[in-house]
């Protein structure tokens, strides 16, 4: 039997040379089920991008104008719910500026190490999920089975794995579980070992990395200029991390690096993000040598911190106190105010607008992964088809927190 | 360090910078309407400024003030590592005349977030490239971030099933009424002073 195929290249068939219009979700995997890319082909190449957001969008801002500052918290959590205990920290900051607080010292190293946790969650969740929309279901697993086990010690620590509301104005909702330091002894190795393991697998993997490398890549200059920020901003070289440039917290007297790219492609986004994971678990070690075992955890401020329930229970002055701030919410001081911490994805910044009452007058908060998703269709353009899975991925995009 | 982009915007621009401020160490600057894309070039141009990110862009509405609706931007300067918030007002009460110069050609990063602000508060971007909605459906109605605007209000895409059409009782919750939420949050209770 003769090859079939010798007389192909000769064949008659022409196909339209116009562009293809393609819908690429909202109902794709790959999206996250909440964006929806219009692309515009010739063949496989993306001729023009068009990335469509909203669809997860809940009117945040508008809810927060309606309760009282204190009742932000479980919005909050719903912003980036893969690392929620950093948004509560965020805004309890916020919050704290605006009122001129500063919590006590223990308080200030366990928002760092519940942070740190969430980080390495975060982390976790990105690199895990682009691995597996690349194909490689295993290393998924892995990490989740190492994100399950910090979400085991923040469940321990907040009675839940994920949405935890667990800040207050002025401190936390509880102090540390005696066994807290226990724990991430304890857990960190576990973790580390099962991210190593689950990195082996990549990146040695051929298929995985030609996947990566080069794809999605973007300049400096654009990433400034776009006002991208966090793993996606250090991944094209620039060191720029709130943790180190403006220190807040504690952050100013631990030791960590900042791992940074020098391509800023999808490859070095996702090896930032290992990186972090790694000074993570450093700074979590040093915090659980200095975070002390007793002393207040909350301020000592009557307007703003809710009273000791066992006094509310009998005292008089308690209950008015409790009282008031429930009902009425804590008096913040007006003004403005912009306050910025490094989240998962980059810069969460929260603006809080106070007319001085017990409701807030405008909450804004800018979303790290509302800019970076903006700049998408600049690093999809000219691209194949198949590298908006591992860009995008790559990017990090929570439709909470991006949709608002 | 952190005076120096107030000084230098008042030596340069004068009488168009309305008013100062540096609240909870937070630089501010409110600057005339018409002089949003020369300040904001001059903030990007100048080497000592070097505002080379933008951050974020949102509008905050007062409804009982003209001009109503305030547009803040905040800008960062990763080689100088400072802040500042520039800030502008528009629009009268009807949100009249609520148009700026889009910045985009500036700072490409401000194309969404313009067109969130041209979709949650209603302010036009004149030059900008592609002024659509952004987070809302393209037939939504008003802006909802406006004060104005109600926070029960539903406009859905596909009406909602009425108790006839399903022949059975609908037990659904309303969506929350105007009474709802927190009722003494604002008015009525005195203010605190403006510095603690």
């Amino acid at each position: 039997m003769e090859a079939l195929d010798l007389e192909l290249d000769a064949g008659e068939l022409e196909l339209p040379a116009e562009p293809m219009h393609l819908n690429m979700g909202p109902s794709h995997p790959a999206m996250h089920g909440t964006v929806r890319i219009v692309l515009e082909l010739s063949g496989e190449t993306i001729v023009k991008a068009d990335v469509q957001i909203g669809y997860l969008h809940r009117g945040f801002e508008k809810m927060c104008e309606r309760g009282t500052w204190a009742q932000v918290f479980p919005y909050v959590d719903r912003l980036n719910y893969v690392s929620p205990m950093l948004n509560n920290v965020g805004y309890a900051l916020a919050v704290e500026k605006l009122c001129g607080l500063s919590v006590p010292d223990r308080c200030q190293w366990y928002r760092m190490a519940l942070g740190e946790l969430a980080r390495i969650s975060d982390h976790l969740t990105c690199d895990g999920a682009m691995a597996m929309e690349l194909g490689a279901f295993t290393p998924f697993l892995w990490f989740v089975k190492a994100r399950e086990m910090v979400w085991d010690i923040l469940e321990e620590e907040t009675g839940a794995r994920l949405t935890h509301s667990f800040g207050r104005i002025g401190g936390m909702a509880e102090p540390p579980t005696p066994d807290f330091k226990g724990l991430c002894r304890a857990g960190l190795p576990k973790i580390l070992d099962l991210v190593e393991e689950g990195e082996r697998m990549l990146l040695r993997n051929r298929i995985f990395l030609d996947r990566l490398e080069n794809v999605g890549a973007i300049s400096r200059a654009d990433a400034i200029a776009l006002g991208w920020t966090g793993p996606c901003l250090r991944a094209t070289g620039v060191p720029y991390d709130i943790r180190k440039a403006h220190p807040y917290l504690k952050y100013d007297e631990v030791d960590f690096d900042v791992p940074v790219g020098t391509k800023g492609d999808t490859l070095d986004r996702f090896l930032v993000r290992l990186g972090e994971i790694r000074q993570s678990k450093r700074i979590i070690e040093q915090v659980l040598e200095r975070m002390p075992d007793e002393g207040p955890l909350n301020c000592d401020d009557p307007r703003v911190v809710l009273p000791d329930k066992m006094a509310v229970y009998t005292t008089i002055e308690a209950t008015i106190q409790h009282f008031k701030l429930i009902m009425e919410g804590a008096r913040v001081p007006s003004g403005e105010v912009y306050s910025y911490t490094e989240g998962g994805n980059g810069e969460l910044g929260y603006y809080l607008v106070s007319d001085g009452s017990g409701t807030p007058y405008r909450v804004r908060i800018r979303p790290p992964c509302f800019q970076i998703t903006g700049g998408l269709s600049k690093i999809l353009e000219g691209r194949m088809l198949s590298d908006i899975v591992p860009t995008f991925g790559s990017l990090n995009m929570i439709g909470g927190e991006c949709d608002h | 360090m952190s005076q120096l982009v107030l000084e230098k915007l008042r030596q340069r621009f004068g009488t168009a910078i309305l008013e100062t401020h540096a609240h909870f160490g937070d630089d501010t600057a409110v600057v005339d309407a018409g002089m949003w894309r020369t300040v904001g070039q001059f903030l990007c141009d100048d080497p000592d400024l070097d505002f080379d990110m933008p951050i974020d862009l949102c509008g905050v509405d007062y409804p009982e003030r003209v001009p109503r609706m305030e547009v803040v931007l905040h800008l960062y300067s990763i080689a100088k590592a400072h802040r500042v918030r520039l800030k502008t007002r528009v629009g009268d009460a009807d949100m009249a005349g609520a148009e700026l110069d889009s910045l985009v050609s500036i700072w490409p990063g401000l194309d969404w977030l313009e067109r969130e602000v041209f979709d949650m508060s209603g302010v036009r971007f004149r030059g900008h490239p592609d002024l659509r909605r952004i987070l809302m459906y393209p037939e939504f109605e008003g802006h909802p971030l406006q004060r104005t605007y109600p926070a029960d209000k539903t406009q859905p895409l596909v009406a909602y099933r009425s108790e006839a059409e399903a022949g059975t009782p609908l037990e659904k919750l309303e969506p929350f009424g105007p009474d709802e939420g927190m009722p003494f949050g604002r008015g009525g209770l005195p203010r605190v002073a403006e510095d603690i």
